[in-house]
């Protein structure tokens, strides 16, 4: 069992979901990032969704829009990413999950990004526009390295496609709260996490929340049902919004700590 | 090889592919829309009450079929014989009409209850306001900052036909981003929303939709070759941004081998500066809007932004079916520059006294040295995609610039 897997199962031993966070790699610099993976996993993250920036991202609301701007203007590449990866791999034992769009990893070469992405020591792949329909290479490749592939599903995802979607899971499976792109603002995401909750129980692997998910309340609407919680535009705005370096770390030190309060299960 | 009917409509019927291109690289949010819209779609080609609709709408409200016309002092000029599939005269002026009547049908079918779709020149947009002020569905059109600027016109008409406007600031701000800003509301209002696509790019089903729409220029134009020249055409010619009017006159011609496709792109300031809008040219394979094919990227796999004088070609992407013609070698591409499609845009309006689109005058900017290789016995068609009023204040403020 991979670190992603391991670190549900030894939040859910403690009672409580856990939480995933979304960074952009990049932004502002990748030598932040890797601080700032760091701070948030010694702060209380349990998984790290580390973004990797492309120029045409359909998914993202202007918040992580902006924040793979800026990571692109600094010159970020996926090799790039990777070597951050590696440098972080020596300081912090957090999983780590490449979280990107299809086209820089075909761009990358899908068997030669496996391969340097469990060199590196990342721990698995979340492409947003990699549906299963597309994606029965890349995953193969991943789990022959040991390497998992986080599959999503979301509110229009039909029985057919869910039970797709739970095959092709190694870990964990992505629940998008609601039909729309990241960052936008949860239309009820209690009643979302209840239908999360259901999907977990039906397909019996863990479900992490994630879209419209942005206050320790939103957490804890969501932590009774699910074993996950992802927060991404959140963190990264309050990066776009740090006046510098230490502002950054320090804010993100903060949200982090504040978030992992509302991961409890009563 | 032969390209048979089979070969060439087997591939996307099934998967979505057109050789390795095509496919449907989406949310997974967006894939149950596209199967829903692959099923309504395929229920109205067997379904005798649509088809009868879509070309009752065609001839009385289009005015269908457009005429094939013999240029005969443009034939004089350049020295083969060249005859113009005229899809500027269409109602507002261009082929995409053809599409968007289509696909409002289809939409309001499906009981969606509101239409978006995105625009470079503004001529989608155009059509598809128009579509759905003919259906009554209201219609968000999202078009790059850049292109509201230069495509002024064109906005203004969107508006009087009841049409939203989105001026889109992010990214490059032109076609590319409009389409990105498209599929984020269409990701958001999924449920009620179609997605009105007007190029023959997009995930499946949208490059089969839009070709099957757009067919019709080339089965008409199949037909008047035959009757009016006796014979089928040596060549035919079509400009290339995402591809629509190309593959539609192309698909009348597939089957037959004796006939030349040639697709022409822009290369805007030139391929070797590398402002140019010409994936199929100068680029390589990537994945953009939900497909695999030819894209302008770095070699990180991050899109380049396209530089053509033309907005509705001004695209870094192309359509899939495009990219497999290209490689199997049924059709073939070319590219011109700017200044090229500004001299045939100035020989087209003087010669036959029809002001082209400046997306149109691409194609016609290769004619000089098709006609040069195929001589005074070859009969070429091109087709004639639009009409340029909508490109006045562009073209006169290069032709100042000129001096």
């Amino acid at each position: 069992m991979g670190r992603i897997a391991d670190a549900f199962d030894d939040a859910r031993s403690k009672g409580r979901a856990a939480l995933v966070i979304y960074l952009c790699a990049g932004d502002p610099d990748l030598g932040t990032t890797e601080d700032l993976v760091v701070e948030a996993a010694k702060s209380g993250a349990d998984v790290i969704e580390l973004g990797v920036p492309f120029s045409e991202p359909t998914a993202d609301g202007p918040a992580i829009q902006r924040a793979a701007e800026r990571s692109l203007a600094g010159g970020t590449t996926l090799a790039k990413v990777l070597q951050t990866v590696a440098a972080m791999r020596k300081r912090t034992d957090v999983p780590i999950l490449l979280f990107g769009y299809y086209n820089p990893i075909l761009a990358y070469g899908e068997r030669k990004l496996v391969e340097d992405a469990a060199e590196a020591g990342a721990d698995g792949f979340l492409v947003v526009d990699l549906p299963p329909e597309e994606s029965a290479e890349l995953r193969e490749w991943a789990i022959e390295k040991g390497l998992d592939f986080v599959p999503l599903v979301a509110p229009t995802s039909n029985p057919e496609r869910i039970a797709r979607a739970a095959e092709a899971a190694t870990s964990f499976i992505y629940y998008v709260s609601m039909t729309g792109v990241t960052g936008s603002k949860a239309v009820d995401l209690g009643r979302a996490s209840e239908r999360a909750g259901a999907l977990q129980r039906e397909v019996g692997r863990p479900v992490a929340v994630g879209f419209g998910v942005k206050t320790k309340q939103d957490v804890a609407s969501v932590a009774p049902h699910v074993d996950g919680v992802v927060v991404g535009s959140a963190v990264v705005s309050i990066i776009e919004n740090a006046a510098s370096h230490d502002e950054a770390i320090a804010s993100v030190r903060s949200l982090v700590s504040e978030l992992a309060q509302g991961l409890a299960r009563q | 090889m032969r390209y048979g009917p089979r070969l060439m409509q087997a591939p996307e019927a099934a998967s979505g592919r057109y050789g390795p291109y095509g496919g449907r690289y989406v949310a997974e949010t967006l894939m149950p829309a596209l199967d829903e819209l692959t099923h309504a779609y395929r229920e109205t080609q067997s379904d005798s009450e649509f088809q009868a609709e879509l070309e009752s709408l065609l001839r009385h409200y289009v005015g269908r079929e457009t005429p094939t016309y013999f240029a005969s002092r443009l034939t004089a000029e350049l020295g083969s014989r060249v005859w113009l599939k005229r899809e500027d005269l269409c109602h507002t002026g261009a082929h995409k009409v053809n599409n968007t009547i289509g696909q409002v049908l289809l939409a309001k079918r499906m009981g969606k209850t509101r239409i978006i779709a995105e625009t470079g020149a503004g001529q989608h947009g155009v059509a598809t306001a128009t579509a759905c002020a003919l259906m009554g569905l209201p219609c968000e059109v999202f078009m790059g900052a850049e292109d509201v600027r230069r495509q002024a016109p064109n906005v203004q008409r969107m508006e009087l036909l009841g049409a939203q406007v989105h001026s889109v600031t992010s990214g490059s701000a032109t076609l590319k981003d409009a389409m990105n800003e498209a599929l984020r509301d269409w990701v958001t209002n999924v449920r009620t929303t179609h997605y009105c696509v007007g190029s023959v790019a997009g995930p499946h089903p949208y490059p089969m939709i839009v070709r099957d729409f757009q067919a019709v220029i080339g089965r008409e134009a199949r037909a008047q070759m035959l009757a009016q020249a006796g014979k089928l055409p040596d060549a035919v010619v079509a400009c290339v941004g995402g591809g629509s009017n190309a593959m539609g006159i192309f698909a009348g011609f597939l089957d037959d081998e004796s006939v030349r496709l040639i697709g022409v792109e822009a290369a805007g300031e030139g391929i070797e500066t590398g402002k140019h809008a010409a994936p199929l040219c100068a680029g390589g394979v990537g994945v953009l809007h939900g497909a695999k094919s030819y894209v302008l990227q770095t070699s990180d796999g991050q899109i380049i932004e396209a530089h053509s004088i033309s907005a509705g070609l001004d695209y870094p992407g192309v359509g899939p079916e495009h990219a497999w013609l290209k490689d199997v070698g049924r059709a073939t591409y070319a590219s011109v520059t700017d200044s090229a499609a500004l001299d045939a845009f100035q020989l087209l309006c003087r010669t036959e006294g029809i002001i082209p689109a400046l997306e149109t005058s691409h194609a016609f900017a290769y004619l000089p040295t098709l006609a040069q290789e195929l001589g005074p016995e070859a009969d070429i068609l091109v087709c004639l995609s639009g009409r340029g009023d909508k490109d006045l204040e562009t073209v006169l403020e290069k032709l100042e610039e000129r001096g």
